[in-house]
């Protein structure tokens, strides 16, 4: 299901933009698009994980190897990299994360509501820069802003897209995906 | 069967003639066995983010596929992150070596036992995961022969040396954090290191 307002092509192209060649993802329905984008450029590699807290790693090895890099998770995995996010505060590594939201409003699934609620205050505890799109049309803009920060200033930044900008409605709505 | 490796002497071999090896070492008493065999920029020495020493190591491989990246750590760390075997199989990284020194110990919080003390074979988990070697080591033989793969071999390579679980002299990295990563980019990326004001 390709959303009404491209905003995942745009981020494709933000991240183009910004010379980033290697992508960490634990796949969100949300970011479907986005991954295939991204598989499908063979300037980029795009990296499935295990669980998000690889991409912590992987982005900090990929920084001191001169590779510019971003990880894209749901909400859920912001609870998998609490820990991890020491390294990048510590170190003062760029890091940039593209978080769809699970646990807003119009969730179908309880178990998400949780971590969805606490994911942005988990972030900002720990150090990374919190910008919240909640309007397809602001997604790209964000995301922009935020690359900047990440490899400029060498700041831990993460832009959260709303679930209403997802717009899955049920768990079968997510498996049509 | 009881280890009788050293691990600060099959470190100090890995390190030796280190050619062009770039390094990352785990949490805990890998980063100070590489720092006793020397200090170097182009080591980096984990402090903390315990489970990523070798999904860091992936990131490096990645970014610098004309190099040889090898990641020393521990049987703890290595267990902490087990999935990274999986993603590094994945990837098939022909640059990337991962050298598990294994003592069965959590050494830096009392040396309790770790899963490999009951028989987790790691080696075999690496071989599950598609690494393209992957063995455990007991002999001084051994490791000799491992000094030249992690040269050669294409990867991804492992290894779990299997170590004496002795306490030894703490040899400390630097421990800021700043400074591990611009010394480290420093050394291998020259003045392309340094981020300096770019129009967008």
């Amino acid at each position: 299901m390709q959303p009404k307002h491209d905003w995942p092509g745009e981020v494709y192209r933000e991240l183009v933009a910004a010379n980033v060649r290697l992508v960490g993802y634990v796949p969100d329905a949300g970011q479907k698009r986005l991954i295939e984008l991204c598989q499908a450029d063979k300037t980029m590699r795009a990296v499935s994980l295990t669980t998000e807290e690889e991409g912590i790693g992987l982005a900090a090895g990929a920084w001191l190897g001169g590779l510019r890099s971003v990880l894209l998770m749901q909400s859920s995995g912001v609870g998998n990299i609490i820990n991890v996010l020491g390294m990048i505060k510590v170190c003062r590594l760029p890091l940039f994360i593209l978080v769809t939201m699970r646990g807003e409003k119009g969730e179908f699934n309880p178990w998400q509501v949780p971590m969805g609620e606490a994911t942005a205050r988990v972030l900002e505890t720990m150090g990374v820069a919190v910008r919240q799109a909640g309007e397809a049309g602001t997604v790209a803009a964000h995301v922009r802003a935020a690359l900047r920060i990440a490899f400029q200033a060498q700041g831990a930044e993460a832009v959260l897209v709303a679930q209403k900008v997802i717009g899955i409605k049920s768990f079968q709505e997510q498996a049509n995906q | 069967m009881k280890a009788t490796l050293h691990r600060r002497e099959v470190v100090k071999a890995l390190l030796k003639n280190r050619k062009n090896l770039l390094v990352v070492a785990g949490l805990g008493s890998t980063s100070w066995d590489i720092t006793a065999a020397g200090d170097s920029s182009l080591s980096f020495p984990s402090w903390g983010a315990m489970g990523q020493a070798a999904m860091t190591g992936l990131g490096l491989a990645l970014a610098q596929p004309q190099r040889r990246v090898l990641v020393i750590t521990g049987d703890g760390e290595m267990l902490m992150g087990m999935g990274a075997l999986a993603t590094i199989g994945v990837q098939q990284p022909p640059n990337l070596v991962v050298v598990v020194i294994d003592n069965e110990r959590y050494g830096e919080t009392g040396m309790q036992a770790t899963h490999t003390a009951y028989g987790v074979d790691l080696a075999a988990v690496a071989r599950a995961c598609k690494f393209k070697e992957a063995k455990e080591i007991r002999t001084a033989d051994e490791v000799e022969r491992l000094c030249e793969r992690v040269h050669s071999a294409s990867g991804p390579l492992f290894a779990d040396v299997k170590v004496i679980d002795e306490k030894l002299t703490l040899v400390l990295p630097p421990n800021d954090g700043v400074l591990l990563k611009e010394r480290f980019r420093r050394a291998l990326l020259g003045p392309s290191a340094d981020v300096l004001p770019e129009e967008r």
